[in-house]
Parts: C-alpha cells; structure tokens; sequence
C-alpha cells in the first residue's frame, strides 16, 4: 500500500455497511413491495446486486435489480476531448409506480445523480427516488442528498476516494488517495 | 478501448480496428433508447445536423435523421429537388453558404466518390459524414452490416463472408470490404468479370472467385448486392434473367453455404434478379435487421464525430 492512500472501509466493513443500508431501504419502505434497485454503472451498478443479496438473505423475496449507464445524460460531455464509451443501460422491468433506489457508489458533486434521475425519468414515472450511496464525500454542487449512506467522509477536493473491486466484481475496500 | 478522435467518418478505410470496435459497442449500447417509450436522450442537444442528399434515399436519410432526433440534436433536409444546385450552384458555394448556418455536423450523399473529402477541406470546424460517395464507400451501411453480423455470431474474426454481384459500381461492397478485412473475416467475391474492378484482391484478405457457387460454398455470410441500374449506364450483362441465372441467391444454391448462414441485402431489393424472394423472406435473411440496426450505428457515428477535436 502506498503512503498516500488510506483505507476507509476494508471488506467486512462493507459488508456492514451494506448490509445495515438494506435495512434501513426496507424499513423505510415497509418491506420490499414495489422496491427496485437501480445501480449507477459501473461502482454502482455491482453495489446494488449486493444490496439486492442482502435484502434477499434478510427478506426472502428477490427484489428486480437493473443497471443505468449516464453517458449520454453528462453535463460535461463538452469538457471531454473524444466522447466517452457508452455502456449499458440494463432496466428489463417497468419503474411506473415504483419505489426506486438509486445506487452510487461514491456522492461527490451530485451531477451523476442528476443525470441518473433524467434518465430515469425517460423510462418511467415511479412513485419514488431514493438515493443509496456507500461513501458521502461532501462537496455537493446541487441540491442532492441521500437517504442512506454508508459512511460520510469528509475530504478536500485534492483527495479522490476509490472503491476497488475484485475480478468477480465484489467490492474489496474504499480508500482515500491524497 | 481506442478513443475516437476523428472530426468525420467518410470512409472504414480511414478507420483503425480498435475505432470500429468502438463504434459498433456504442451502437449495441443505444439500442437499448430505441426500445424505450421515450426514445430520445439529451446528449446532442443544442447541436445542428444537415441531411444534404445529392441522390436518391429513404432508408438512410430517415435512419440518420430519426438517430440526430433521437439525440436531441435539430436536424434539417437538404435534397436536390428543393436546393439551389439544381439552378447550378457548385458544392463549394453550397458548403459555405450552409456553413453560415452553423451546422455542427453535414452528413452528405453525393454521386461523386471523394467528394466529401473536397467538403471536409472547405468546412474545418464542421464534422462530415459520408452516407454514400459515387462507387467509393458507405460507411454507415458497412457498419450495420458489421453489427448484424455481430450479433448472429458474437464475433467478426474468422468468419467467411460472400459478396456477391456488381462490386464495381458498390460502395457497399468497398466499405463491407474495408470493415470486414480490418476485423478479420474472410471476404469471397463473385460477379460478372464486367463488374468485378481489377485490383480489388489487393484490398487485404479478399479472394475473387469466378463463379458464385465457389464464393458461397460453405460461408457464415451471404451478402448480395443490388444491380444499379442507374448507375451503369451502358449494359454490363446481356438481361436481367441471365444474371438470375448465374448470380442470383435461391433456396438451391443458398444449400452451398453453411446450415445457419446469414443472408444479407443493403436495400432495396430487385426481387427476382439477385435474389429469389423465397430468400428474402426466408428463415436465413436478416434483411429487416440490418435496417433496425442503422439507427443505433447512425447514432453512434453522430455521436462519435461530436466528440472529436473540433473546438
């Protein structure tokens, strides 16, 4: 390990993390009726088959899982000297009159979030948003929060906070580089 | 993965290996805006496509203008029936008088081949995409091409791909030859030796083959070709009925190539003369999906061109 980088969360500690965020979704929506899970390519998107294994081990009932790519949704695309590849954006079930969770793997500016919920809104109404994220880094630039966090880690806008995952896309650690 | 920085797309020989891989992953990925209820994403807002069709075409002007629309780009039409060339203007003072426009890309169908290269030249901040130049190339037909195929057989390595009919006069066949020899499929050509262009096995893995069975024997793909009656000009074969006979795709030769083979047309089709309409609309033809995909390749070649080095 590098002398600059600190490990926030190591494995197990994810794992509490997500697991305590499971939780906290299906107590906050009374159970798992109506309850999709929507995560944020690519951090995102492994986070919520983790949690949609959790609330399945405590629940019994497997709730849809799908993923959203926000290429095409970028505020930035600009900024960008070739245009970025586009991934995959993965919803085989309809969101009308669902309670969707948004899953992030690190909320930082809030602009990722911002594009998420446009382009979830082009395949549907649901009822509800609800954000999940593993790590709040602060340094919001629009007015987004969310309703379940893992851990909030302040940070300077130098630093960069990294989730690593393994080659079966199982979450390792966090860790904050400086 | 390659990035694409390139300001037009005129021609898959202008193209890496890497830059085609790109641009057929990004096609495959929006396909998925296309079977939404609300077909369209931001990404291209703000931004001006001009459709300027010098010749005939349904299929691929309304393919690119529903892939602008579906990007939220504005796109406008531009056909010779309704512009000034028809009064004599030239494509360099048509060019500059659209560029006071401000059109972000120009997608350009023109009968003469390199003509789009002239455009690229006049227009350096506007990016230029070539839906078909004379006899030269067609690179959004070779992509889709390309993606059809790739989704039968999950891959373009190793395939054995037939093209068969008048080579000469295709832009499809040069850009499907480009396109497929870049990505490492066996190209077999067979036609009549009036519309086969010498020279053309120098283009890279590519056999000329004399009579058509030797082409289609045993190929994953079979691709025809429409005979361009406009573009000939002068006769290359005795009738139509004697180039069924020996250059036509039916049920019985169709047995030469592999059980599972794919058939293939770019539109429109003669029925009767290349093919048979039993094939066209048999189990083996993928004729309707090479056009389903042409959006998304279409799109992903606006969407490609508005990221490169302009600004």
């Amino acid at each position: 390990m590098a002398e600059n980088t600190t490990v926030l969360l190591d494995e197990s500690g994810i794992k509490r993390a997500l697991t305590r965020i499971s939780h906290e979704i299906l107590e906050r929506n009374k159970g798992v009726r109506d309850v999709v899970l929507i995560g944020i390519r690519s951090g995102g998107a492994y986070l919520a088959e983790e949690i949609g294994k959790c609330m399945e081990i405590i629940e019994g009932v497997r709730v849809p899982v799908g993923a959203v790519d926000i290429t095409l949704y970028r505020d930035d695309i600009k900024s960008h000297a070739a245009h970025l590849p586009v991934g995959k954006t993965d919803i085989s079930f309809s969101l009308e009159a669902k309670q969707v969770v948004l899953v992030d793997d690190v909320l930082f500016t809030g602009r990722t979030i911002r594009a998420a919920m446009d382009a979830l809104m082009d395949h549907g109404r649901p009822s509800s948003i609800q954000l999940a994220v593993l790590i709040d880094r602060g340094h919001r630039e629009l007015p987004i929060r969310a309703d379940f966090v893992g851990r909030n880690v302040p940070t300077s806008l130098k630093e960069n906070v990294a989730l690593c995952f393994d080659e079966k896309n199982l979450p390792v650690e966090v860790v904050l580089e400086k | 993965m390659a990035e694409f920085k390139h300001k037009d797309i005129i021609a898959l020989r202008d193209l890496t290996a890497g830059e085609i891989e790109l641009l057929l992953a990004t096609a495959e990925n929006m396909r998925e805006i296309n079977s939404r209820a609300i077909k369209k994403v931001p990404t291209l807002r703000g931004k001006t496509i001009i459709n300027l069709f010098y010749e005939a075409s349904t299929r691929t002007r309304t393919s690119f203008e529903i892939a602008g629309k579906r990007l939220s780009a504005d796109t406008v039409n531009i056909s010779p029936s309704t512009s000034s060339s028809t009064k004599g203007e030239t494509l360099a003072d048509t060019a500059l008088n659209l560029l006071a426009m401000k059109p972000d890309i120009i997608v350009m169908r023109h009968a003469v081949s390199g003509s789009h290269y002239f455009l690229s030249k006049k227009l350096p901040n506007c990016s230029i995409i070539n839906a078909g130049d004379g006899a030269h190339e067609h690179p959004s037909q070779g992509l889709l091409d390309m993606l059809t195929i790739k989704d039968r057989f999950g891959r373009l390595d190793g395939l054995k791909v037939a093209i068969v009919g008048d080579i000469t006069h295709s832009r499809v066949a040069r850009s499907n030859i480009q396109g497929l020899t870049k990505m490492g499929s066996r190209v077999f050509l067979a036609g009549p030796p009036t519309m086969m262009p010498p020279g053309v096995d120098r283009l890279g893995n590519v056999t000329v083959c004399a009579d058509m069975k030797e082409a289609i024997s045993d190929a994953d793909v079979v691709m025809m070709l429409r005979i361009q009656q406009e573009r000939q000009g002068k006769t290359l074969m005795p009738n139509t009925r004697e180039y069924s006979r020996y250059f036509g795709l039916n049920p019985d030769n169709l047995k030469l190539a592999k059980p599972d083979a794919m058939v293939m047309h770019p539109g429109p089709i003669n029925r009767g003369v290349e093919m048979s309409s039993y094939v066209v609309d048999g189990a083996q033809s993928h004729i309707l999906k090479q056009v389903e995909n042409g959006v998304a390749v279409r799109m992903a070649m606006l969407y490609h061109v508005c990221g490169g080095e302009l600004e």
